[in-house]
């Protein structure tokens, strides 16, 4: 899901999962994590912060060559930034995220910040401990600068006239927004799926900066497979008559384009297992088909009710714009070198990286590629592959083992580092 | 040679441990929970790396700090280049690889040193199963059945011995240990080691070796 923040549980998903209400939330986790923490730690209260730089002339000059300016980021952060400066976490979102990892803006909230299960007091992300940053990705449509934003030159959305960026322009603006909370060091990056891109990449640009690195769930280049999927939810966007190439935000929305790509987006979060196990073929509110092409099925209802939420929060441009950064990426052609192996012989981050069983957008032999290239390298690297049920999903769900290791893995950084 | 007689180290353990310089870089194959690891790290400051397949041990020494792989010994050691690390070592593994001798040559490849581990074949416990008893041998330190065994070389010190002068290498040191109470304590075999140890550890390195 990317974000966690999408509703998972529709009433009809709750009943494919188990037999009566309660049983459902137990053994259902896709329901669970948007919950609130059953246990009642959290960072509380939260707010949304703005930082803006790169004014003209000094724009930020990014991969294409384009000049883009001004940059804003939205971005959050919890808990205190010690004395030395030693306890940064920076946490990159994936493709659909934005800055609000944890906690609540307001007592209203009816849920919290997408990896609230990782993040707050106690977790495996201690705020009591650590000082934790989460900004929008440059592109996104979350408080970033991206294609919806105003173009200063025209007045009017950016639309397609927006340039194209890539996860290491992603990185340069995390960069400078670190420079203006006068971050030096930052102790560890964790992040999965895009956002663990964003970790390799800020591990190799900025070296002397990273001290760990906890990449999960990701790759260091996207393959045809992950390529051919943003691609069809990329056409599906385009060839909805309403986004009318891109410029759209006086008018109709692309709505029915967007919720199809969200809609792919979603097949690829799962596995085989994890669809059969959570709705097999089970039907929607009916004893027998309808003849039709109504939903029928129940995991048909599941992936129009995701496309139907995903629209209210998201733009298709950004869409557009951050699926083709995260294909574009490619450690090595990134970072202008012949392979990963001299890519990661920039880094000097301790690393651990883990991936999950039943992830087919992201396979575990993609991890272990790059994990043989961090060996080669020379790097200090841990690997772990987490046995899991629940696809690529798996890395955004409670899960006891992985935050497990990252508390540990974060502890014994920060024992090395002190 | 004295043990390292601390944290509650198993006894083979505390005798690999005490072999080790302060400071080294040591990569552990097959390194369990790594109680030996962490002991190194704790008390020798030694830089280490962990290989180890079963996912519940490999989170057991990632949640310890220390830095461990999940992967199969035998492919994860192609990646490291020659002389990575200061000691390689494989303790009670050797006696369940495929194709030992490929690993021990991988071992002196990526290390300087190298230590081995490996129950004792020989031991009488054992050769008294087999000649009056007859049947395959079911020990404190064997205790499987010739279905479920995970032991698939048999050697005895002995054997190891006469191998490492087959294969060119240099036996530096050796323990033949006898091991009681759970590995918690033990003692050194020094008469008749083939006979009365239960396990034997040896450091092997290159023969020719510049003086």
């Amino acid at each position: 899901m990317e974000d966690a923040r999408h509703d998972n549980a529709t009433p009809a998903g709750c009943r494919a999962a188990g037999k009566g209400g309660e049983l459902c939330v137990k053994k259902d986790p896709m329901s669970e994590y948007i919950a609130h923490d059953s246990e009642g730690q959290t960072v509380g209260k939260v707010e949304k912060k703005f930082f803006t730089f790169a004014a003209p002339p000094d724009e930020l000059i990014l991969d294409s060559g384009a000049r883009l300016g001004p940059v804003t980021l939205a971005y959050e952060t919890y808990g205190t930034l010690n004395e030395n400066g030693s306890n940064v976490v920076l946490v990159p979102h994936a493709l659909t995220g934005d800055s609000h990892a944890a906690g609540y803006y307001s007592e209203n909230d009816d849920k919290p910040g997408w990896w609230d299960n990782m993040i707050g007091p106690g977790k495996g992300v201690d705020t009591d401990k650590y000082f934790v940053v989460c900004s929008n990705v440059l592109g996104g449509c979350m408080g970033s600068t991206g294609p919806a934003s105003i173009n200063p030159d025209t007045g009017r959305p950016y639309g397609m006239g927006f340039p194209f960026v890539t996860i290491a322009d992603m990185v340069r603006a995390q960069k400078a927004l670190l420079d203006h909370l006068d971050v030096k060091s930052i102790l560890s990056l964790i992040g999965g799926s895009m956002g663990g891109m964003q970790v390799l990449q800020w591990a190799v640009q900025y070296p002397e900066m990273v001290r760990s690195a906890i990449p999960l769930a990701t790759t260091m280049r996207h393959s045809a497979l992950a390529i051919a999927f943003n691609e069809v939810a990329r056409q599906a966007i385009i060839a909805d008559p309403n986004w009318n190439n891109g410029d759209y935000y006086d008018g109709k929305k692309p709505d029915l384009g967007l919720s199809v790509a969200r809609m792919i987006g979603h097949i690829t979060y799962l596995s085989d297992e994890a669809m059969r196990r959570k709705f097999g073929r089970k039907l929607q509110d009916k004893e027998d088909f309808s003849f039709n092409f109504d939903a029928d099925f129940q995991v048909e209802s599941y992936l129009r009710h995701q496309g139907a939420k995903f629209v209210e929060r998201f733009d298709a441009n950004s869409f557009l714009y951050i699926t083709k950064a995260a294909d574009y990426f490619d450690l090595a052609h990134q970072n202008r070198v012949e392979s990963g192996i001299e890519a990661f012989s920039h880094a000097t981050a301790r690393f651990l990286v883990a991936s999950f069983t039943s992830d087919w957008l992201y396979p575990t032999y993609q991890s272990r590629e790059m994990v043989k290239a961090m060996k080669k390298s020379g790097l200090n690297v841990s690997f772990c592959e987490i046995e899991a049920d629940w696809g690529h999903d798996a890395f955004l769900l409670p899960n006891q083992r992985l935050t497990n290791l990252v508390k540990g893995f974060l502890e014994s950084v920060y024992n090395e580092t002190r | 040679m004295k043990p390292d007689k601390q944290d509650n180290l198993r006894f083979d353990l505390q005798v690999i441990a005490s072999w080790i310089e302060p400071g080294s870089r040591v990569i552990g194959l097959g390194c369990g929970e790594g109680e030996l690891l962490y002991y190194l790290k704790k008390h020798k400051n030694i830089r280490e790396t962990g290989i180890e397949i079963v996912e519940e041990r490999v989170a057991t020494c990632i949640q310890k700090g220390l830095s461990v792989i999940q992967g199969d010994i035998s492919e994860e050691i192609a990646d490291y280049p020659d002389n990575n690390f200061d000691y390689v070592i494989l303790s009670q593994t050797l006696q369940q690889v495929y194709e030992p001798l490929e690993l021990i040559k991988e071992m002196m490849r990526i290390g300087g040193k190298v230590i081995v581990s490996f129950p004792n074949f020989g031991h009488w416990h054992i050769r008294y199963q087999v000649l009056f008893k007859g049947i395959a041998p079911l020990t404190p330190q064997l205790p499987y059945q010739w279905y479920d065994t995970p032991n698939i070389r048999i050697l005895s010190i002995r054997d190891f011995r006469e191998f490492t002068r087959r294969v060119g290498v240099v036996i530096e040191k050796e323990a033949a240990i006898n091991t009681n109470n759970y590995y918690r304590s033990g003692r050194i075999a020094r008469v008749w080691p083939n006979l009365r140890a239960t396990y034997g550890i040896y450091l092997i390195g290159p023969k020719l070796r510049k003086p």
